[in-house]
């Protein structure tokens, strides 16, 4: 038995504790945002924040999660109260299939809680290593500038 | 919550009606039905009022998130005079909306649009003229707003209250009155996505989140290479592997079934370690040769005026093998319950899907059910739909369970069947006043749909103990084409013959990928148009424009030039700039597109920094819709020309990852991308989704040669190519 | 950061830390050669790896601007594309020569041996030409090297170079083969190995009597290359050639860290020079299998570890490459056998990424899965492995963090 804090909330689970993170998130505990997309720690579908630190949860076993404070976009917002990632990926539209955009969107958040001002240089290094195959990048980029504003605006 | 619950039992909760399946497309006058109704005419297979005044409006397309759900919601609502929201659209499903086949070649606004625009005109009519009767008021006096229909002198009555009776049972009539585009609400207007807050916020978006009671996870092992025979499986170590349920072989196709899906991962990779193969085979890796050295079929598909001279000018384009590459592995949902089979997948075609997966079950169609959920983008035949077949197999295997399947990400890489490599080849003559006098161009290539329908198209259906044949491959006639798509140049040319030379045998398993041919033939055809402009002195715009009768060609051309500064722009070493334009299949959407590139000699690398394009898809029904579309076409091509090829060795597809097979990332993404959307309003949808990827290939190539006075003309032009070519010249 | 590391970096200050080089009596050389000069010299660019250290980070290649951090402050690489005012375009090819053979600029200026000139010294005239026909024919950038922020006893250069500097020809030995002549050539001259694979002593200078037996280059490990070779799987000449021209040879390690840059430098070199310095570099290796020294895993860091590999490691490193996801036993990876664990850090942290346009095998990156901590006891765990001597876990994964990966 583990227990994760996912969203400040706790959850006891009780899997092999070399389950990736991702499966434990879609199977035990429900939530749907983060997405399997290569379970290679490639695409950055699956991107958690866990600590602050934008990781990949494909590859990243329950068993060194204990004690960590793990956010995924379910605790960003609702779709009655969206977070200000969640409102400025709705407000630029930056979405197409939106199967990527989860990860993108903790990857901004690990971002812009460090630094809510990032410049397009520095969004784009910092969501470098997710991949969108929609091309939907110019929008990203433009979600993430905005979300930047929404929060620093706070 | 609430959203999940609905959408997992959204497929039980089946309204009993039957499609009216008739036999005939056209009224009685003989008049043509406008878009899909011409296959299903029957006005409440589109369209369904409740007594309650709920409206619900059933589309044969898929959302594959084009933001067609929301286009066709914002067409229905504008004409039935309701509120944006008061519409709940129901996309493909064989039980429940119509067979408007696949949602591919940018036709979805066509069929389904033109359907739902003309079908929900004649059911507001309809409304009025019941109100008419019960009003005691001519009809000419009533108008319909918000939901029910209003008299001069201010009574009104609801359309709940209207449609008692079969008001919508009746056929499609050829020509409704739309509503006049002065007073238009919601067409037209950059409507917010409806699925989007969904997807960013967790809700249930994606047949990947479908969870139902009782659901097990199954995985897949796939043979190493293309008819490769499985020697051995030793199944005994992944039956004895915590959660597992089953072991399933069936010939070659081999599953594991595990109650939680890592228990599923964890067996599968343990069972792919047991098995032995005998050897299939791959292709030689200079594919292109190969290619040419099979046997083809040509056809003179353009043949006009009459050849004078020999061709003075010749180039020869080639394109390897793309793949699909969703962000999400493929997935489906298998159901076998009460006789009968229930399949949620993000296949395009719902009902082609369902015939492939009877005669894979061997089951009669009416027992099979297809859902289609969202995947991750597909962009045209991916795996989606093998697996729909996998989870279909696996699915009667357990009845009443649901098992979910989901492909690992090296088994999508190496399975997805690819856009086809091909190999094109133009010739041409100039006059002496600079214009084209003469023009051959030759197309090589495989088929590029080898989409379901038959069992054999489905990678089950291939690879169980008695494999299905699938059928033959077979072209797309002109004039949308296949691999020919776009093969006929669209600029005025005295001589113009085109050969489509099309090559049954497949090296390697192919399909749909976005724009079929029309991607590589408007790049040969457009990166030919310019190296003819060099030949001719001519500036790049200037001479396509010559050419061009088209006044709809001709403005979008204008539009980007005008928008990039082509006339102004200044080079700084190093700086290229490249145009390029097309008109989808030659009948569908019109776009042109300019764009800056840096090249560094040395590496290789290009940097892609301002585009300027422009759309023309008719009438615009959602404008954001259409630059959102744009602006993935244009950076997916990007991708596909700078970066991707499929690659195999001896023994495999090597290309099973992203690390194999890179694409385009954040920092070589555009510096700027702006897309023009031209509103033609009134006149007929065209299609959006495919438009941009052939222009913005030889956009780019047009602009390297530009930077660097060198033409390339095989893609991809990734670093290494670029740099080699550089240095040899 | 070693002291030796530091003089050694230091040298690449120098062009700016003197005063501007007076032009007079240089003329300007020739901008137009040969093509087979020009495409000798391309090749020889390649073996030498010239353009990392030139080359800033996205910047144009040979502009220059590559910062190197050390403790006195920054050092950049210089600009040798042919511009005039910021470049090497008023060069001579004498001044190019003395530059490479002797370590000075074209006013009589000390450069710092972390320009490899006490290697270079070696070359050939022929090759010399061919790289200056080379160079000279790039794309002129203009663009300023950053200023240094280092201030250094130019002295000491003098005293180095009277030391270190052993002006001639490379070693040759007639007594083998064309190929592990030329291996030896290029090895020795051009393509320096001995710079980072060579432990250096407190002048910064290379222990010459423990040539190749492994040095350490910005914060990460060159494993020994002669019979000292730490691979746990012996290098052949056709698994060595493979890795320099690829960065992937079967049973061996990914190329990684600084290696990176030099193999996809070797993978545009001629074959037959690839080949050259396989024969020569394999041949010095040995040539019995690594006996790994496999000790338990004893304390409860280690055995924390375990778990740690257990759930991030073992399902790809268990399986082999030719598995789906599948990647190297970590019993054949070099990382677990060489004496620190520097490289191991780097590679858990950053993976081994391919550059998004090239197509690679590729670790994910555990920057942020792992804490500190359990990257400790994943160290504690992994050096049971190969039973290799990692003290100071704690202070090796601090010190790795600062230094760039
Ligand atoms: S799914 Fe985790 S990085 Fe791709
Ligand atoms: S929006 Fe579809 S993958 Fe990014």
């Amino acid at each position: 038995m583990i227990t994760l804090e996912v969203n400040g909330h706790r959850h006891d689970v009780d899997v092999d504790p070399s389950t990736p993170l991702l499966y434990v998130l879609r199977g035990e505990l429900a939530l749907n945002a983060a997405k399997f997309g290569c379970g290679l720690g490639q695409c950055g579908s699956c991107t958690v924040m866990v600590d602050g630190e934008a990781i990949y949860s494909c590859i990243t076993p329950v068993s060194t999660l204990a004690g960590r404070r793990i956010t995924t976009v379910e605790g960003l917002g609702t779709v009655d109260k969206p977070g200000p990632v969640q409102r400025a990926f709705i407000e630029e539209q930056a979405a197409q299939c939106g199967y990527c955009i989860p990860g993108m969107m903790m990857r901004a958040q690990a971002l812009l809680e460090k630094n809510p001002g990032a410049s397009e240089d520095e969004i784009r290094k910092a969501l470098e290593p997710n991949l969108c195959r929609c091309g939907t990048h110019m929008r990203i980029l433009r979600a993430v500038a905005r979300a930047g504003k929404l929060m620093g605006a706070k | 919550m609430r959203r999940r619950e609905f959408l997992a039992t959204g497929g039980a909760l089946v309204i009993a009606f039957s499609i009216p399946r008739a036999a005939w497309a056209q009224d009685a006058e003989g008049a043509k039905l406008p878009g899909s109704l011409g296959k299903t005419p029957m006005l409440d297979s589109w369209i369904r009022i409740g007594t309650d005044g709920s409206i619900t409006v059933f589309t044969g397309k898929c959302e594959l998130g084009q933001g067609v759900r929301t286009a066709l919601q914002q067409v229905a609502a504008e004409q039935l005079a309701v509120a944006f929201d008061r519409v709940t659209m129901v996309t493909a499903d064989t039980e429940r909306t119509p067979d408007e086949g696949f949602t591919s070649g940018s036709n979805s606004m066509k069929d389904s649009g033109t359907a739902i625009l003309n079908a929900a005109a004649q059911a507001r009519e309809l409304l009025i003229a019941e109100a008419a009767k019960r009003l005691a008021v001519p009809s000419t006096q009533l108008v319909a707003r918000d939901g029910s229909i209003v008299a001069p002198d201010g009574r009104r009555v609801a359309y709940g209250e209207l449609v008692e009776g079969q008001l919508l049972h009746v056929n499609a009539q050829p020509h409704s009155t739309l509503i006049d585009r002065a007073s238009r609400r919601v067409m037209g207007k950059p409507v917010q996505r409806v699925d989007i807050p969904g997807k960013v916020t967790g809700g249930v978006a994606y047949v990947q989140d479908l969870r139902l009671p009782g659901m097990v996870h199954a995985r897949v092992v796939r043979p190493p290479q293309p008819g490769a025979k499985l020697r051995s499986l030793d199944a005994s170590a992944a039956r004895a592997m915590p959660g597992v349920v089953d072991v399933v072989r069936d010939g070659n196709f081999v599953a594991v079934i595990a109650r939680s899906e890592f228990e599923a991962v964890r067996a599968m990779r343990a069972l792919s370690d047991s098995a032995t193969w005998d050897d299939g085979s791959l292709p030689p890796q200079e594919i292109h040769a190969h290619l040419l050295g099979l046997a083809s079929k040509d056809t003179v598909i353009a043949d006009r005026g009459t050849a004078t001279s020999p061709a003075q000018y010749e180039s020869t384009y080639h394109r390897p093998y793309h793949m699909h590459g969703a962000i999400g592995p493929s997935c489906a949902v298998g159901l076998l319950q009460d006789g009968k089979l229930t399949v949620w997948t993000h296949t395009q075609g719902v009902y082609p899907l369902r015939a492939a997966i009877a005669e894979l079950v061997k089951m009669p169609p009416d027992k099979v059910h297809c859902i289609h959920m969202e995947g991750s983008g597909c962009y045209g035949h991916n795996g989606a739909d093998d697996a729909g077949g996998d989870a279909a197999l696996l699915a009667v295997t357990h009845p009443g369970r649901p098992v979910r399947v989901q492909h690992m990400r090296e088994q999508e890489h190496s399975w997805e069947p690819y856009g086809p490599a091909m190999v094109t080849k133009a010739r041409a003559s100039l006059g002496a006043d600079g214009r084209i006098v003469s023009w051959e161009f030759d197309v090589w290539s495989n088929t590029h749909s080898t989409r379901p329908g038959k069992a054999g198209n489905l990678a089950a259906g291939m690879l169980v103990a008695s494999p299905f044949a699938a059928s033959p491959p077979g072209t797309i006639p002109q004039p949308e084409g296949g691999g020919d798509r776009n093969s006929i140049p669209l600029y005025s040319v005295p001589r113009v013959k085109v050969t489509s030379r099309f090559i049954p045998e497949m090296p390697l398993r192919v399909s749909a990928l976005r724009g079929l041919g029309a991607y590589m033939n408007v790049f040969s055809i457009e990166s030919f148009m310019d190296e003819l402009a060099v030949a001719a002195k001519a500036d790049p715009v200037g001479f396509r424009l010559r050419h061009l009768d088209d006044p709809r060609a001709v403005s979008v051309v204008q539009a980007v030039a005008e928008r990039f500064g082509w006339s102004t722009w200044q080079r700084e070493p190093g700086h290229g700039r490249g145009f390029a334009f097309a008109r989808y299949k030659n009948l569908a959407a019109y776009f042109a597109i300019a764009m800056d590139v840096e090249v560094t000699r040395e590496s290789g690398e290009i940097r892609v920094g301002r585009v300027c394009c422009a759309i023309d898809s008719g009438e615009a029904v959602n404008p954001d819709g259409i630059r959102n579309q744009t602006e993935g076409g244009v950076v997916q091509s990007l991708s596909w020309t700078m970066l991707e090829a499929v690659t195999w060795d001896a023994k495999r597809i090597t290309s099973r990852d992203w690390g194999r097979y890179p694409v385009i990332r954040f920092q070589h993404v555009p510096r700027s991308l702006d897309v023009q959307v031209i509103d033609r309003p009134g006149e007929p949808f065209l299609g959006t989704g495919e438009a941009a990827q052939g222009p913005t290939a030889a956009a780019l190539a047009n602009a390297v040669a530009d930077a660097t006075g060198v033409r390339i003309r095989d893609i991809p032009l990734n670093p290494a190519r670029v740099a080699a070519t550089l240095r040899r010249v | 950061m070693q002291w030796s590391r530091v003089i050694a970096l230091l040298a690449l200050a120098c062009a700016s830390c003197t005063a501007p080089a007076p032009m007079e009596g240089h003329a300007p050389g020739p901008r137009t050669f040969p093509a087979s000069d020009i495409a000798k010299g391309a090749n020889l660019a390649a073996l030498g790896n010239c353009v990392t250290c030139h080359t800033a980070p996205g910047g144009k290649p040979f502009a220059g601007g590559y910062a190197l951090k050390t403790p006195f402050g920054t050092v950049h690489g210089t600009n040798i594309t042919p511009d005039e005012a910021t470049g090497i375009g008023r060069w001579s090819e004498e001044d190019f020569r003395r530059a490479l053979r002797e370590g000075l600029n074209p006013a009589g200026h000390h450069y710092y041996p972390a320009f490899p000139y006490a290697y270079f010294t070696h070359l050939t005239d022929e090759d010399i030409h061919a790289l200056y026909a080379f160079v000279m024919t790039r794309e002129a950038v203009h663009a300023e090297t950053p200023a240094n922020t280092v201030v250094v006893p130019r002295f000491a250069v003098a005293i180095w170079n009277a030391r270190y500097l052993h002006p001639g020809p490379a070693r040759s030995d007639p007594a083998r083969d064309a190929s592990w002549n030329r291996g030896a050539y290029l090895a020795d001259s051009l393509a320096h190995c001995s710079d980072c694979h060579t432990p250096r002593d407190k002048l910064g200078g290379e222990k010459s009597a423990e040539y190749l037996s492994g040095g350490d280059v910005d914060g990460w490990h060159a494993p020994a290359l002669n019979e000292h070779s730490p691979s746990p799987v012996p290098w052949n000449v056709e698994a060595l050639e493979t890795y320099l021209a690829t960065g992937l040879a079967d049973h061996h390690a990914i190329s990684a860290g600084p290696m990176r840059g030099v193999v996809d430098n070797l993978g545009r070199a001629s074959h037959g020079d690839v080949h050259a310095l396989a024969v020569y570099i394999a041949g010095m290796e040995r040539s019995s299998p690594h006996r790994a020294r496999g000790s338990e895993a004893a304390d409860s860091s280690a055995q924390r570890g375990k778990q740690v590999y257990a759930g991030a490691c073992a399902d790809c490193h268990t399986r082999g490459r030719s598995a789906d996801g599948g990647a190297l036993p970590l019993e054949e990876a070099i990382a677990l056998a060489i004496p620190t664990p520097s490289n191991l850090i780097h590679i858990v942290r950053d993976g081994i990424v391919p550059r998004e346009d090239r197509a690679q095998p590729w670790m994910p990156a555990f920057r942020g899965a792992l804490t500190d901590e359990q990257l400790v006891d994943l160290l504690a765990y992994l050096r049971t492995i190969d039973g290799v001597e990692w003290n100071d876990l704690n202070e090796q994964v601090r010190k790795a963090d600062k230094e760039p990966g």
